[in-house]
């Protein structure tokens, strides 16, 4: 079973990603550059449309002078490096219970009936794939789903179909609580941090 | 309640400036540089007095694990490790401390690395925390550029760096030796304790690894004097503690409150009420899903800190209060952490990398109810042969809320089988 995917095209970091990747290194003590594989495998799918290629793989070892095997180690064992390609719209749905008790289901079913991707597929177009992932952190905002880089909040079937439209149509919605709440205070308004404190 | 004046996080919500000058106008970075001069042992006394026990699920005495360091360096240098892999589900309250109130951790990075005798700290947060990340990163460099740490950090003469690494999905990174590995570069696995991390910890040298919220509180118990933190509370749970309230209430929210709250009036007051009204609460997991559920009557009246949920075979874990009203599956509910813990287990160790897998397999059947009445005793035989045999306590996790389930929920369980069994016949 090959896990990596070979393209047959090279990869290397633009100039840019160079100097990063160099910041990155330099945050370890020296001699301890393994410690940057994962934030430089971050920064590879990055620049390649969000997923790892074995190329990829390969560049970022031969970067660090540390064995292939200790990459792919490392890009196997976590969950957010893509070892295929992906969507534009990378849709990470959280099923763990406290999203699950307040509605993860109809957001599986949204995925399935309006764009007929179940878990680990990709639509047609290459526009959204789907992944159901574990919990992402965000409980007290539940259900969520992250969209690449955002966390998408307080979602229903409605509000989710919404921003889904919307990136359809080449509109980034904004990230957060779909619905009217500030961050994670309770809805309504907080219940504290009434009085007026200094630098209130 | 809690006045509003004893609460630390007074940007939870993000309604104001979360940057280098909206933290100073709430007092954060104010004369650092005397809690600094309380010295090492000054300030690990006083966290001691204070009675803050970890805030990352264990419970373990912060000023006691500071003082685990050595005092003299055998020319390695000592690490702070901050614990910003948030990823336990119900939890969500370290994510608001980092995009919120970033200067609160830096501030506490400091204090308690100068405490250590650490040159540096790496703050470990998961990966799907982009914009905390983010938001780290600027008052990180907010922070040199002030010269808040960095060289002669704060005017104190001792020098001080602070680096954030990025996790990128995995749930095991949050125990602190799985952590430690991963800074280093490779697979989250646990190692075995001893050598504990303060003698050999991230790349061999003395580390000590504690949790967010553990850290970003330590500044203002100096601050404000140990006597008044260790006031909040009860003793041996004292102070205040962020409670993230999720699932069947009215308003899902996170709220800072005093430790030993009611859980009832944790959930009343800030929370909007259980869904439906109290009388229809079926059951909470009150810290986090590596914690038995309660059923309601042990709700009516339990409070929120370490000793009493303890005392009610549970535990306080993150204070992540997860709420189930009577329409939920129960069975279901604790199927979905079983998958959890199974995608979450890290393989090192055999009974738990095979047996999360057998329990959720259990677990889905019990749901349908395809199974035998005899296999809820066999499911727990499983789990009493998972918990404490594996390196670390990810086992344990996967074993208690099955174990929850069954003690308090037996009967819904046996009558599903029955039913099923009724329905097959018919």
């Amino acid at each position: 079973m090959s896990q990596v995917i070979e393209t047959g095209k090279a990869f290397e970091f633009t100039a840019e990603n160079v100097e990063k990747a160099k910041k990155f290194i330099a945050r370890y003590p020296e001699g301890r550059q393994q410690s940057a594989v994962m934030p430089l495998l971050d920064l590879a799918q990055r620049q390649n449309e969000n997923w790892l290629s074995k190329e990829a793989l390969e560049y970022v070892g031969t970067f660090l002078d540390v064995p292939y095997m200790r990459v792919l180690e490392v890009a196997t064992f976590y969950t957010m490096y893509n070892l295929k390609p992906v969507g534009k719209y990378f849709l990470q749905l959280c099923r763990t219970t406290p999203c699950w008790l307040r509605g993860s289901d109809d957001l599986e079913a949204v995925c399935k009936n309006k764009l007929g991707i179940t878990n680990g597929e990709t639509t047609e177009d290459g526009m959204f794939s789907l992944l159901e992932v574990e919990c992402l952190g965000a409980c007290v905002n539940a259900p969520i789903v992250q969209i690449n880089d955002d966390f998408y909040e307080d979602l229903n079937a409605e509000n989710f179909e919404a921003v889904l439209d919307k990136l359809a149509s080449g509109d980034v919605p904004p990230k957060g609580p779909q619905i009217d709440r500030v961050n994670s205070a309770p809805e309504g308004g907080p219940t504290t941090l009434l009085e007026k404190t200094e630098g209130a | 309640m809690l006045k509003d004046q004893d609460r630390i996080f007074t940007n939870l919500y993000g309604i104001h400036d979360w940057k280098l000058a909206g933290a100073k106008s709430r007092g954060v970075w104010d004369n650092t540089k005397a809690l600094i001069e309380m010295g090492q042992d000054g300030i690990i006394d006083a966290m001691k007095e204070s009675g803050l026990r970890g805030r990352g699920g264990a419970g373990f005495p912060t000023g006691l694990k500071w003082s685990f360091m050595p005092k003299e360096s055998d020319g390695r240098p000592s690490y702070l490790v901050v614990n910003a892999d948030e990823s336990e589900p119900g939890t969500c309250k370290d994510r608001e401390i980092m995009r919120f109130d970033p200067h609160r951790l830096l501030e506490g990075c400091l204090v308690a690395g100068f405490a250590m005798r650490a040159v540096a700290a790496y703050i470990y947060i998961r990966g799907e925390f982009v914009q905390e990340a983010i938001n780290l990163e600027i008052a990180i460099q907010e922070a040199y550029d002030d010269g808040l740490i960095g060289k002669n950090a704060s005017g104190s003469g001792y020098d001080f760096d602070i680096y954030l690494h990025r996790g990128a999905g995995a749930y095991i990174c949050g125990e602190e030796t799985a952590l430690i590995e991963s800074l280093e570069g490779n697979k989250g696995q646990p190692r075995l304790k001893p050598p504990f991390p303060a003698n050999v910890g991230v790349w061999g040298c003395p580390s000590t690894v504690n949790n967010v919220e553990s850290i970003a509180v330590a500044p203002e118990i100096l601050r404000r004097g140990e006597g008044w933190f260790s006031g909040l509370g009860r003793p041996n749970n004292t102070g205040t503690k962020l409670f993230c309230i999720s699932g069947h209430v009215n308003k899902p929210c996170n709220v800072e409150e005093e430790m030993g709250i009611p859980l009832k009036e944790l959930i009343e007051k800030h929370a909007g009420g259980v869904r439906g009204g109290w009388d229809n609460l079926l059951a909470i997991i009150p810290g986090g899903s590596s914690v038995p559920l309660l059923p309601k009557s042990i709700c009516d009246d339990i409070l929120m800190d370490f000793d009493s949920l303890r005392d009610a075979q549970s535990g306080l874990g993150t204070a992540a209060v997860i709420v189930m009203d009577k329409s939920t599956d129960v069975i279901r509910a604790i199927e979905r952490l079983s998958h959890f813990y199974k995608h979450e287990s890290c393989g090192q160790c055999t009974p738990c990398r095979e047996g999360t897998g057998w329990m959720w397999r259990v677990m889905q059947r019990l749901v349908s109810g395809d199974a035998e009445v005899e296999e809820i005793d066999m499911l727990i035989n499983v789990s009493k042969r998972i918990e404490g045999h594996t390196i670390c306590a990810l086992g344990d996790a996967a074993a208690w809320p099955i174990q929850g389930l069954v003690r308090h929920f037996r009967p819904v369980i046996e009558e599903r089988i029955k039913s099923r069994k009724a329905s097959k016949a018919a």
